[in-house]
């Protein structure tokens, strides 16, 4: 350490770790209250919660990894991944769910891989990929209804809490599909008006979702502002949403139309905090165009043709996978050559 | 004015962009406030004999002796090196290694002299008018005076006044970008001595006949545009203002920002016509020419929160750093911190006893709150904010991560060699990691490493060498004995059968094939080749192609030797290119032997009954005496070339050069000597 103290530079600029995953933190909570606002206490819940144990997993394995918890935890990234768990699970889940969720995310999807900054995968994406394949009904079902469909209002605390943790039985109507399910499954027999005529739909996109991914989308704006997540990566993301969308999936009678696409489920969420996860994606300026774009795309053929109503985390996964590989062919042309080393090694080709 | 001549129709040039660079906090106002000082004489005086990039100086002085202010106390050694000159009258007290200011914190030899306080110069030769001198003579008055590149690199400012050999020089930049925070001693240099910044670059401009001739400085001086603006009227010299960000005064960032040309990688500036000088070196030149003074001084920027009284001052190089600083009120702190050059690229100094050099631009004497030290790196999370501000198009991130796993051939993929060491990724880069730290480590084992093949290279090649002549003295041997032999039998059977043909020689070129089933298959490729193809095998023609390859090869071995000098990065290219050829003047004197080997025999066939005529031939003997010799000289080389590699590494290069001439030579001789048995034989 003495020695390296001595090299250059001996200037540092303001930037740190722990001040852009707070950024990313603070970013959230527009949506956060969002969602608490139209579907209740629920997210504000699993958010809280999910800390709790992405906070204890991390210093237990740190500890157990023989490192100075205090000194790790303090990048804030265990918090990241909780939050952005606590935002994308369904409000209504039951409290296992966000434990074995947060729990695979830290441990193994994290820690087991090298811990911060050596995983292959988003660990919040693999943590939610986990509980979506093993438990797909309390996956589903799950999903508060908008509180302005209600006549009553939106669920109590103490009554969301009696849901989350003791199971107690949901009073009919207060949950259900969301849009990007409904929408699915209804156009395969019905018309767009008469699918657009439900109620989860709203006025305008998807009662609730609509404002939420506003939300998201600012605060994604912000973090752009900041500098704090590349540009590529979510502006690739929405544009391999729309492309199929728009040349395959125009005729609203048959397929989600884009604004839907845009608007509802994840997707704000996941272009502007989930795919910007800088550990798992690619990390040259062109590869992030190709993985974003990879994402949306992914995104759209699993919601459009696969067995799941919303497709993020697998998307996110699957392109984590490529990401390496992304990263060899998208190398930028270094001061002085021709141009770009294209490949693992293609030798001395300037 | 004479010099630069450029396109007087750009009265605004348009400035391009290069990729990435940082907008740290400039400090600039902190030493730039007043006028350069000029420090006072200290007592002793510490000359080291290398202050530049190159071979060191060797002393003509002797401990006792008194020298003048501007006395020569040092003289170049070879064309990559500089003059030292007494900065002011005094005795030389010792000549001894001490320390000097370098990153590696080592000491090297210097010239200690106690100061006699009286300042006596020594007789200077005055020159109103540069143009009434020739070019050569500038640049004999430029190296004389000993000036090397005062930005930080310190290259012998005279070798970069020739034009490069065939092209012209387009651009001549001066750089007056000084982007490096803290730093301002350009800046006042500037701002007080613009006609004389002017009139070296004018000198300069006499020497390269550039097409155009450029000073790039960033916006953050408006005093110093005001006043160059002002010295440059009615030249065609053209301020050009570009943005401030670091690293701007990057020498290929400037090139890049002044002409949106790109110097190639591993290629230096000149190759694409462009010359690039710093300011204080054009005032040095101008004052060389001028007043015929060396370079003794300099002015550095004392800056830091531990210096109470922060400016520039004109300081007499070989001035002790502490006592310098002790001077302006510098108070060590806490840890004690003393920097060479700005707080991107300097380096933390080991021994404040070392002194101020050509190159030394800055101290910088910083408290631990305006640069706190290093704090603890976080794990790299590949935000790749580090990749956004690499000047060099770089990816920072992953070469620190094969850096870190020692994947080198990864890294050198990655371009790890076009990293300038500017510093911009881990001003920037969130998690506090030292990467600059990290490519520094990598790129000098990578060094190492290429030294270390280099060396076992050179073991095998001359290894084999000396393999491949015991063979060949063996073969030899053994044909000489088969020839007599068969000889003796052809003159037995011309006795019964006189038209009979004989084919002596060839029985020899193929006995040699069967010790090495490698051989003969090349032999036997060959023989196929020569008997398909008669024509191809005219000795004369072979004669030729060895001789061009020969003087390729030593074009090549003269390019590698310069490379060592300027651009390491070449050598190992450029050795792997020696070797390749050095496989081909092996091949194509092996062609011509044999072809003269095969033309002998035809000679020998058609003329069985009458031999040829005597050639004017030297005897037997002087050719063996002159094979003896040449093999004892080249055995003699060989040892000195062995011991060279491990004591004296700058001088293998020329040894293997010699050595490979005179192997060339014993070859030559061997070959008079086997041609002249095979003239007796077939006689
Ligand atoms: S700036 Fe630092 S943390 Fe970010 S990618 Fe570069 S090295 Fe990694
Ligand atoms: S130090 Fe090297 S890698 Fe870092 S920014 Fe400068 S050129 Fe790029």
């Amino acid at each position: 350490m003495a020695l390296l103290t001595l090299s250059s530079p001996h200037a540092k600029g303001s930037n740190r770790t722990s001040d852009l995953m707070r950024w990313v933190i603070l970013a959230c909570v527009p949506g956060l209250a969002l969602q608490t606002y139209f579907f209740g206490w629920g997210n504000l819940h699993n958010v809280l919660w999910c800390a709790c144990i992405a906070l204890s997993c991390e210093a237990i394995v740190l500890k157990l990894r023989g490192r100075a918890p205090a000194f790790y935890l303090k990048d804030y990234s265990a918090l990241v991944t909780a939050v952005l768990l606590g935002l994308a699970l369904p409000p209504l889940a039951p409290w296992w769910i966000s434990l074995v969720a947060t729990t695979f995310a830290i441990v193994f999807a994290k820690h087991l891989y090298g811990g911060m900054g050596y995983n292959p995968f988003n660990p919040a994406m693999a943590g939610y990929a986990l509980v979506l394949i093993s438990f797909p009904v309390a996956m589903t079902t799950n999903w508060a209804t908008p509180s302005s469909m209600l006549a009553d209002g939106q669920l109590g605390l103490g009554d969301t809490l009696a849901v989350i943790w003791q199971q107690s039985p949901l009073p009919d109507g207060f949950s259900g599909a969301t849009p990007l399910d409904v929408y699915k499954h209804e156009i395969a027999y019905k018309t767009e008006e008469t699918v657009r005529a439900f109620a989860v739909f709203g006025e305008h996109f998807a009662l609730g979702w609509e404002w939420v991914n506003v939300a998201f989308l600012l605060g994604g704006l912000v973090l752009l502002g900041l500098k704090i997540i590349p540009w590529q990566t979510p502006v690739a993301v929405l544009t391999g949403l729309a492309v199929p969308s728009l040349l395959l999936g125009s005729d609203a009678d048959q397929y989600t139309p884009l604004s839907i696409h845009l608007l509802a489920g994840a997707t704000m969420l996941g272009a502007f905090f989930i795919a910007t996860d800088p550990v798992s994606s690619s990390t040259t300026p062109l590869g992030r165009l190709v993985y974003g774009f990879g994402i949306g795309l992914l995104t759209y053929i699993i919601r459009t043709w696969g067995g799941y109503p919303d497709a993020f985390a697998f998307a996110v996964l699957l392109m984590n996978f490529a990401a390496p590989l992304i990263d060899v062919y998208t190398q930028p042309r270094t001061y002085g050559f021709a141009g770009p080393k294209r490949g693992p090694k293609s030798r001395e080709n300037q | 004015m004479t010099a630069p001549v450029s396109n007087p129709n750009h009265p605004k040039r348009a400035v391009h962009a290069f990729h990435g660079g940082i907008h740290p906090p400039e400090h600039k106002v902190d030493s730039n406030q007043t006028p350069i000082a000029t420090s006072p004489l200290p007592p002793r005086l510490i000359m080291p004999l290398q202050q530049h990039l190159g071979k060191a100086a060797k002393p003509i002085v002797a401990v006792g002796d008194h020298v003048l202010k501007g006395q020569r106390i040092a003289e170049a050694d070879g064309a990559i090196s500089a003059h030292v000159h007494a900065p002011t009258s005094g005795t030389i007290t010792a000549i001894e290694d001490r320390a000097i200011p370098h990153p590696s914190g080592l000491s090297d030899r210097c010239i200690e002299i106690r100061t006699d306080g009286e300042d006596r110069w020594i007789e200077l030769e005055a020159n109103e008018h540069y143009e009434t001198l020739s070019v050569e003579e500038i640049r004999d008055k430029v190296r004389g005076a000993g000036i090397a590149g005062m930005g930080g690199a310190g290259f012998p400012t005279e070798i970069k006044m020739h034009p490069p050999q065939q092209d012209k020089v387009n651009t001549l930049i001066i750089n007056a970008a000084e982007c490096e925070p803290y730093i301002t001693a350009d800046d006042r240099l500037m701002r007080e001595r613009a006609d004389e910044l002017v009139k070296g670059i004018e000198i300069m401009a006499y020497a390269l006949q550039p097409g155009e001739c450029l000073i790039g400085i960033e916006d953050n001086k408006p005093e110093a545009i005001e006043a160059l603006k002002r010295a440059v009227g009615g030249t065609r010299i053209e301020v050009v203002v570009v943005p401030t960000k670091y690293p701007s005064g990057g020498e290929k960032q400037l090139i890049k920002l002044l002409t949106d040309k790109e110097v190639p990688s591993g290629r230096i500036p000149a190759d694409i016509g462009i010359v690039c000088q710093n300011v204080g070196t054009a005032v040095a030149v101008f004052r060389a020419v001028r007043f015929g003074e060396p370079l003794i001084s300099r002015i550095t920027t004392l800056t830091g929160d531990q210096i109470s009284r922060k400016g520039n001052v004109e300081v007499l190089l070989g001035t002790p750093i502490q006592w310098l600083l002790n001077q302006y009120g510098y108070q060590a702190g806490n840890p004690e911190r003393i920097i060479v050059g700005g707080p991107m690229m300097g380096y933390a100094l080991n021994d404040p006893d070392a002194p101020v050099v050509k190159t030394t631009n800055c101290l910088l004497a910083p408290s631990a709150e305006e640069l706190p030290l290093a704090e603890p790196a976080q794990a790299c999370i590949r935000c790749g904010l580090c990749a956004e501000a690499c000047p060099a198009e770089l990816l920072p991130q992953q070469l620190y991560w094969f850096a870190r796993s020692q994947e080198h051939e990864k890294a050198e993929h990655h371009n790890l060699f076009d990293c300038i060491e500017c510093g911009a990724c881990s001003y920037v880069c969130p998690s506090a990691i030292p990467l600059v730290h990290y490519y520094r480590h990598a790129k000098s084992e990578i060094k190492q490493h290429r030294q270390e093949q280099e060396k076992s290279d050179r073991a095998r090649i001359r290894f084999e060498a000396r393999q491949e002549r015991l063979e060949r003295e063996k073969q030899e041997k053994e044909a000489k004995r088969k020839a007599r032999a068969e000889a003796a039998a052809k003159a037995q059977a011309a006795k019964q059968a006189p038209a009979a043909p004989a084919k002596p020689v060839e029985t020899a070129a193929s006995a040699p094939a069967q010790n090495d089933p490698k051989q003969a298959a090349i032999e036997a490729a060959l023989a196929r080749k020569q008997s398909s193809n008669q024509e191809a095998e005219d000795p004369e023609a072979l004669k030729t192609a060895l001789d061009k390859a020969i003087a390729k090869l030593d074009k090549m071995l003269d390019a590698l030797e310069q490379a060592k000098q300027d651009n390491p990065d070449q050598v190992e290219k450029l050795t792997r290119a020696v070797e390749k050829n050095q496989v081909r003047v092996n091949q194509a004197r092996q062609n011509y032997e044999r072809a003269l080997a095969s033309s002998n025999t035809q000679a020998a066939n058609t003329t069985a009954k009458a031999p040829p005529e005597p050639k004017e031939l030297p005897s037997r003997e002087q050719l063996v005496t002159n094979l003896e010799k040449a093999r004892a000289k080249l055995e003699k080389m060989s040892d000195a070339l062995e011991q060279a590699q491990s004591e004296q590494p700058e001088q293998v290069e020329k040894l293997i050069r010699s050595v490979e001439k005179n192997r060339i030579r014993v070859e030559a001789a061997e070959r008079a000597l086997a041609e002249a048995d095979k003239q007796e034989d077939v006689r």
